[in-house]
């Protein structure tokens, strides 16, 4: 901790992109220097409200292919803008490398330092160490596959009609949160190596195609219907809860280009997956850092006693936690519960109490708080994070409670477990499990399917604690599930007893047929 | 670090993505601007504005589990619970249990905001100028260079030799280059001169100014400008629309304001729907004048009523500046249908003698009193009608309430089809 003292940064509100550059400059030395973080050379990009929501509709990324739902989450934000609704965020921050990250023009010379190290350095950090960005995103190809992506797709609407391409799409992105792969199976995703791959195989195509196969009779294909059920799976990689890649890779009818498609909203998908599984810890760390690195730049003199006041407000505004009863309460407030809970850890290795020397032994009064944090940060998801590190402190500090809402108990909604001492595990257990991804979103998967004969695609939910499908969306994501297959899809939901609780039956639509 | 302005790229990069959803949706998009035009004033239609539509077709579905079955909650701000409460479910008083955050319902409806163009897309898209098409004579448009200021390059043959050399004597008196005169008097004096020192002294002088002459060009490649060009397009085919309203006192305020109305419509509708086509404003009491827009809409005035006065007035601006060769002529008029009776032999030469054969369509607008009997037939309207029974080109409507403003203007402008009908 022997940084000099520093000059003072700015004065008042203005700024320009001197003061940017010095701004980040003294939030580097803090952060690489005092707390340690690793983080992707930083560009920093100023933009205008309006680049702001352009962003907000194509989730985040700067460029992205054209879509009528993008269209339509823009007018929504802008509808609510313009009312006053809804402030803008301050800042986008883009998993790639070089780190982009977005700041708004109108914000203070404050904001833009507390916006800086807050994405630049926080959620940078999160990038490029955590575990799950590391196996599943690439940070150096993601633009440049997002650029591949919009090319061949606008090339696809030129060849193939924008009505075609849209109803791919649109099928696509029902099927989006079920496109990802959960466990790593293979080796690590590389994106540029996804772009050289669909050239190959255009090439490839191109290469051995010859139009005398065409004109070859047919002999009688050969009987495979004796094949056994178990082998027929099996050969098919069934049963299989990845629906797009199964698409992708078995469904008879598929042109290339719809195909090719589907693989990149997949790929978009599992691009975005490790974000939908740490926002607790990916907005906790980089709230963290940046309530760290204001502290200090306000210690070393950078920052007037004035701007930290209002760095205060914004920061005290984003980790408001309101109370269940609250009418603005949305429910738990990631940056408030993920800030909360590393300060907690903080705590607990600095200046432990008997309590927490039994719920954490491994880290109680170790002393660096940095280095367990960081080590967090690496190698735990929402899920695992909150089962490990929610301590019983913290616990009674929020007043957590748990609730079972179960319509066999007509009385009502009974309270399952407090903050006290019966209660602290089985809350615990509850919310870590209200983080986990797999569990959240229904567990569908594919089971069987008979190509050679109706070929009629079964797919199967398996249905827990009596939670069926919302009816009209399932039918309408069935319904574009059988549109990409081209016949019939069946869905069953099925309890833990393998009985058929619901049955929803989707058969194409003739215009994709004929599409 | 790089620091990157984005703020100077080119803005609209949602518009494709936008024109997308508005395509998806025109047809719920459409039902709501007719909804929403019910309730407001004509003149808010220029603003384009907020709209709410349904989600029909508009959804994006994906697989997630329904409100029914077992749920689990963990929740902050716990105050007097203990475990094995029991709560009574929704609207059970006392703390009462969470609200079930709005579960698919929030997106039943969907309000956003349209802009004035796209709002005036779907507004008027099923309308169009009648006839536009009988003397147009292509859709294309010439393009012929017009000047355009000065420029530094360009072909020899633009070279603007007045800026040139005045650009050319800016510099060479900036740069003091010796004028010849001066140095041709310096030789007078050398020759005159009869002592060798100053002599010596004035030669030196002279190739000084010599050299400096040499140094400094009469003109230099920077003076050197040429006239600049720039392509405007010229518009073949155009039109002119007549604004005629009659303001005379026996208009009442309720009349014109329907008139007005009448008349914003069509502003929009051709400032939207035609590039070019040209508006005139003639509003007329016993005597005509042209006006500007503004003054039309809104600058009182009061008098007799003479309808001729106004198609005078509309005969002497064809003439002085709306060749029929060259542009198509149209006319709406507005009127309470009163006329004086000394009028209307002058009123039917004028029309078909010089207005009618010369414009591609006429409408007449009759404003009445919102609780008008509906049988009473005016002086004009009955002249108008003998008029069109005998195959003018001639459009009559009468309208007494504000709401039925639109329906007429559609009406009348409706797509392909027949102008000579007449709702009574």
């Amino acid at each position: 901790m022997s940084v000099a003292p520093m000059e003072r940064l700015f004065d008042g509100a203005d700024w320009n992109f001197a003061t940017l550059q010095r701004i980040h400059d003294a939030c580097e030395q803090i952060a690489l220097g005092e707390l340690g973080l690793d983080v992707y050379p930083n560009q920093i990009e100023v933009i205008t409200a309006e680049q702001m929501l352009d962003a907000y509709s194509s989730t985040g990324m700067p460029l992205f292919y054209k879509h009528w739902s993008f269209g339509k989450h823009f007018a929504h934000h802008e509808a609510l803008y313009r009312k006053g609704l809804r402030d803008l965020a301050y800042e986008i921050v883009i998993n790639s490398s070089p780190c982009v990250s977005y700041l708004m023009e109108e914000n203070t010379a404050t904001m833009q330092t507390l916006v800086i190290a807050h994405a630049a350095f926080g959620h940078n950090h999160f990038f490029k160490n955590n575990y799950l960005f590391k196996t599943w995103t690439d940070a150096e190809g993601i633009l440049d596959y997002l650029d591949f992506a919009k090319g061949y797709i606008a090339r696809c609407e030129e060849r193939y009609g924008q009505v075609a391409v849209e109803r791919t799409l649109d099928a696509a992105h029902a099927l989006m949160s079920h496109g990802v792969h959960r466990h790593p199976g293979k080796s690590k995703l590389d994106l540029r190596q996804e772009e050289q791959r669909e050239r190959d195989r255009r090439a490839h195509e191109e290469q051995i195609f010859n139009d005398l196969w065409r004109t070859v009779p047919a002999g009688p294909s050969k009987s495979i219907s004796n094949i056994s059920l178990e082998r027929r799976r099996t050969a098919l990689g069934l049963p299989q809860d990845n629906l797009l890649y199964f698409l992708e890779k078995s469904a008879p009818r598929l042109h290339a280009w719809q195909r090719e498609i589907l693989r990149i909203v997949r790929q978009i998908a599992q691009y975005f997956h490790p974000q939908r599984q740490t926002k607790v810890m990916n907005e906790g760390t980089a709230t963290y850092v940046h309530y760290r690195i204001m502290t200090r730049l306000h210690e070393l003199g950078a920052i007037s006693d004035g701007n930290f006041l209002e760095f205060l407000r914004s920061h005290s505004n984003v980790v408001f936690q309101p109370a269940y009863d609250d009418p603005r309460f949305p429910g738990f407030n990631p940056y408030a519960l993920g800030f909360a809970m590393m300060q907690d850890i903080e705590r607990i290795v600095t200046a432990p109490e008997q309590e927490d020397r039994e719920w954490f032994p491994e880290i109680a009064g170790s002393g660096d708080a940095m280095a367990v944090l960081r080590d967090v940060w690496a190698n735990y998801r929402d899920e695992s994070f909150i089962s490990q590190f929610l301590s019983p402190h913290l616990m009674r500090q929020m007043r957590v409670f748990s609730l079972c809402d179960d319509p066999a108990q007509t009385e009502g909604v009974v309270i399952s477990a407090i903050h006290d001492e019966r209660g602290y595990r089985r809350i615990r257990r509850q919310l870590a499990r209200e983080y986990d991804v797999s569990w959240t979103d229904p567990n569908i998967e594919i089971v069987d399917v008979d190509l050679a004969g109706d070929r009629r695609l079964l797919l199967r939910h398996s249905v827990v604690n009596g939670c069926l499908l919302q009816d009209k969306a399932a039918a309408q994501v069935l319904q574009s599930i059988a549109d990409l297959w081209s016949y019939d899809v069946r869905l069953q939901e099925v309890d833990s007893l393998e009985t058929v609780l619901k049955e929803h039956v989707a058969s194409p639509r003739a215009m994709v047929r004929a599409a | 670090m790089n620091i990157v302005d984005r703020r100077l790229n080119p803005r609209g990069k949602a518009l494709e993505n936008r024109q997308r959803f508005l395509r998806r949706a025109k047809g719920v998009v459409q039902q709501a601007v007719k909804q929403s035009l019910q309730s407001r004033n004509i003149r808010d239609v220029l603003d384009g504005g907020e709209v709410s539509i349904p989600l029909d077709g508009m959804e994006e579905p994906s697989l997630r589990r329904g409100s029914g079955g077992t749920h689990d909650r963990v929740l902050p701000g716990n105050k007097t619970f203990i475990e094995g409460d029991v709560l009574p479910r929704s609207g059970g008083g006392g703390g009462g249990t969470p609200e079930k955050a709005g579960e698919g319902d929030g997106e039943d409806a969907f309000r956003f905001v349209l802009t004035r163009e796209e709002f005036l897309n779907v507004f008027l898209d099923d309308l169009e100028l009648p006839d536009l098409a009988k003397r147009r004579l292509t859709e294309t448009e010439h393009e012929s260079p017009v000047r355009a200021g000065y420029s530094v390059s360009g072909s020899p043959a633009n070279i603007a030799v007045n800026r040139t050399t005045r650009l050319a004597m800016m510099r060479r008196m900036a740069l003091r280059r010796p004028n010849p005169e001066a140095i041709a008097r310096l030789e007078a004096e050398i020759a005159a001169c009869e002592e060798d020192g100053l002599r010596l002294v004035l030669e030196d002088k002279v190739k000084a100014l010599e050299a400096k002459v040499r140094r400094i060009p009469y003109i230099d490649p920077v003076d050197v400008r040429y006239r600049r060009y720039e392509n405007e397009p010229k518009p073949v085919a155009q039109a002119v629309m007549f604004c005629l309203m009659d303001v005379s006192s026996s208009m009442t305020e309720h009349m014109k304001d329907l008139a007005k109305r009448f008349y914003m419509l069509l502003y929009i509708f051709l400032s939207r729907r035609y590039r070019h086509v040209e508006l005139v404003f003639i509003r007329h009491t016993d005597r005509a004048e042209e006006v500007d827009e503004e003054t039309f809409f809104h600058s009182p005035a009061t008098g007799g009523t003479l309808v001729s006065s106004a198609l005078e007035a509309m005969r002497s601006v064809i003439a002085k500046r709306y060749s029929p060769e060259d542009w198509n002529i149209y006319a709406a008029q507005a009127s309470d249908g009163d006329n004086s009776y000394s009028d209307e032999a002058a009123t039917e030469r004028l029309l078909t003698e010089a207005i009618l054969p010369v414009s591609q369509y006429f409408a007449y607008l009759e404003v009445g009193d919102a609780d008008r009997g509906s049988s009473s037939q005016s002086a004009l309207w009955k002249l108008y009608d003998k008029l069109r029974t005998e195959g003018a080109p001639l459009s009559i409507r009468r309208v007494g309430h504000r709401g039925e403003i639109f329906p007429v203007f559609r009406e009348l402008f409706q797509r392909g089809q027949g102008r000579e009908r007449v709702a009574s």
